[in-house]
């Protein structure tokens, strides 16, 4: 039984317009010559000038590169934790603190971000106190926080990922005398890896546009792209902002559109490949 | 990746065949680093919301002190933090108009997500993945600037004014921006995709024979959507109503955009607390109690996150 068309299509435009329409009005005032967000200049626009006022203020261009090493270097950070974490929920069965685990994973999922900045803030100035590292706030802090809220993320996509192929190609290579590290590496990996790059493209998101965590852990110098930008629009609307998210929006629509092809490949010919191992066979 | 994956390579082949051993040392990177980093900062938070406040960096009075007078350790154990807590009406009433945002958000969130939802899960299967891209685009662009589109949107001169100004449906503009309704909208907007997967991946499950059956049982649509649909999508429903739920309630960076500025959020509060009070115990009871508060739907959450995996395992 099918839903009627026209509900589905109904529903499907409403909720389309309410997501996306906000983001279309950004990117259609960036373009605006007045400095009054929301009035429509007729005479001088479209017009470019607020790109070029973007482009020429090095703050934000600072910023923008460092949120892209701190979001690169947390992202792979969390690949490597969050895909231990998933091999170890998915595929070892019972051990001992696996519930410990379990709940250390799905609990920063829902954690409000104050609170996760409040804690991981506390827990740096004690480590300070006791050890001398780290000395003050800054990158680095603020990376670590990164890697540990976004390797929940992280896991959980690559837990589900492993639950869903078919375990028994690891255990035939195991049964044929393969070390469980290159069993790993040749059989695991490679099936899972779709889901490894995208949590790490995940994991880059959370952590270029994470403002809340990173206003906890920064220190002088490490002023993210997010924090510049809070600070800009909590005074109101400027025409230089309408013009960074347009870039923005355009630079991840690209990202997403392109990954989302690649990933298809990679599994469209994984498929093709094992059919044509089967026809072989037969 | 080359170094993330000469990373994997080290932690794996130390470990030699993936005995027991190896198992254990794959499960304890994760479970230490989240130990150190997400565990023992609650215990932190925990202990200094029941320090006094000083004039110091850091500005926390420590629990044990050495008193070199009687040759003691003292413990200094204040429960005045969360008596201020209590006793004052802002921070109740912070709490509970948290709780009633977060509450009000995530019913107006289910009631478009559950449509939309739906509507996917039954669409023709070429068409839905391009829906879903559809929903998750918005996620993956920043969320500040999604935000930051409603200010130009709600002002009092901004979009939706001018556009029903324009049409003459209202003869003044609409107080629409620093409203509850802003921070609604503002929530309902940015968590969305959040309801929507959930309740996406539980309804694209769904044995669509059942509803044949019901169909040539004489049912009506309707009827069989409410008594098949709806309850084997309860599981969903709670997912991703919590999903929304739990860290609304904490929001910070929506209520301070768009919302009211005599009414603040819990997390405004906690933060406010922190930056410019530089009050850390207090900031550290206003955490506690909000995650002691959020314990039963985080534990709910993770309830039904365990049965969705252990279903697919």
């Amino acid at each position: 039984m099918r839903v009627p068309g026209l509900f589905r299509n109904s529903v499907l435009m409403l909720g389309f317009v309410f997501l996306y329409a906000p983001i279309v009005s950004m990117i259609f005032f960036s373009f605006n010559n007045s400095r009054l967000v929301t009035v429509w200049d007729a005479v001088n626009s479209p017009t470019l000038k607020w790109y070029v006022v973007l482009f020429k203020n090095e703050a934000i261009l600072g910023a923008a590169w460092l949120s892209i090493k701190i979001a690169a270097l947390s992202a792979s950070g969390a690949v490597v934790l969050g895909t231990l974490a998933g091999l170890s929920l998915a595929r070892f069965g019972k051990f001992r603190g696996r519930a410990l685990l379990s709940v250390m994973i799905t609990a920063p999922l829902v954690m409000p971000e104050v609170i996760t900045g409040l804690s991981m803030l506390l827990l740096f100035v004690a480590l300070e106190q006791l050890t001398g590292w780290p000395e003050g706030r800054g990158i680095l802090t603020i990376i670590f926080a990164h890697i540990t809220f976004s390797m929940a993320y992280v896991t959980v996509v690559v837990q589900s990922r492993l639950a869903s192929f078919d375990r028994s190609l690891e255990e035939v290579a195991l049964d044929l005398g393969a070390r469980p590290v290159t069993v790993f590496w040749r059989i695991t990996l490679p099936i899972i890896f779709p889901a490894v790059l995208s949590g790490w493209l995940l994991a880059f998101t959370l952590s270029w546009d994470d403002v809340v965590i990173s206003q906890f852990l920064s220190g002088p110098g490490s002023t993210t792209l997010p924090m510049i930008v809070y600070s800009k629009v909590r005074l109101g609307v400027s025409p230089d902002i309408n013009a960074l998210a347009s870039v923005m929006v355009l630079i991840v629509a690209l990202c997403v559109v392109l990954s989302t092809y690649y990933i298809k490949r990679i599994e469209q010919r994984r498929v093709a490949e094992a059919l044509m191992v089967r026809s072989e066979e037969l | 990746m080359g170094g993330v994956c000469l990373f994997i390579l080290a932690v794996v082949q130390s470990s030699g065949p993936l005995t027991v051993n190896g198992r254990r040392i794959v499960i304890a990177w994760p479970f230490f680093w989240l130990l150190l980093f997400f565990i023992i900062p609650f215990l932190i938070v925990f202990k200094i919301s029941f320090s006094e406040a000083r004039l110091a960096m850091p500005p926390v009075a420590p629990l044990f002190e050495w008193v070199s007078s009687t040759k003691n350790f003292v413990l200094t154990l204040s429960f005045n933090n969360y008596l201020f807590l209590f006793s004052d009406a802002l921070y109740i009433n912070t709490f509970f108009y948290s709780i009633k945002v977060a509450a009000v958000s995530t019913f107006w969130c289910l009631l478009l997500g559950y449509p939309m939802a739906y509507a996917i899960s039954r669409a023709d299967p070429v068409r839905r993945n391009l829906y879903l891209m559809l929903i998750m685009l918005p996620f993956w662009t920043s969320f500040l600037l999604r935000v930051y589109a409603w200010v130009g949107l709600l002002k009092t001169d901004g979009l939706i004014n001018n556009f029903l100004l324009n049409l003459r449906l209202i003869d003044e503009p609409l107080t629409l921006l620093y409203t509850d309704f802003a921070v609604y909208v503002g929530i309902v907007y940015s968590y969305l995709p959040f309801m929507i997967l959930p309740l996406y991946s539980n309804l694209e499950k769904h044995d669509l024979s059942l509803l044949e059956a019901a169909d040539d049982l004489g049912a009506h649509p309707i009827t069989a959507f409410f008594k098949i649909t709806l309850p084997l999508s309860i599981s969903g429903i709670v997912a991703g109503s919590l999903l929304v739920f739990i860290p609304a309630v904490g929001e910070f960076v929506i209520p301070s955009l768009l919302g009211r500025s005599d009414q603040l959020m819990i997390g405004t509060v906690l933060t406010n607390e922190f930056f410019s009070n530089r009050d850390w115990p207090v900031a550290s009871a206003v955490a506690i109690a909000l995650l002691l508060f959020l314990l039963v739907p985080i534990k709910i959450f993770q309830y039904y996150q365990d049965r969705e995996t252990e279903a697919a395992l």
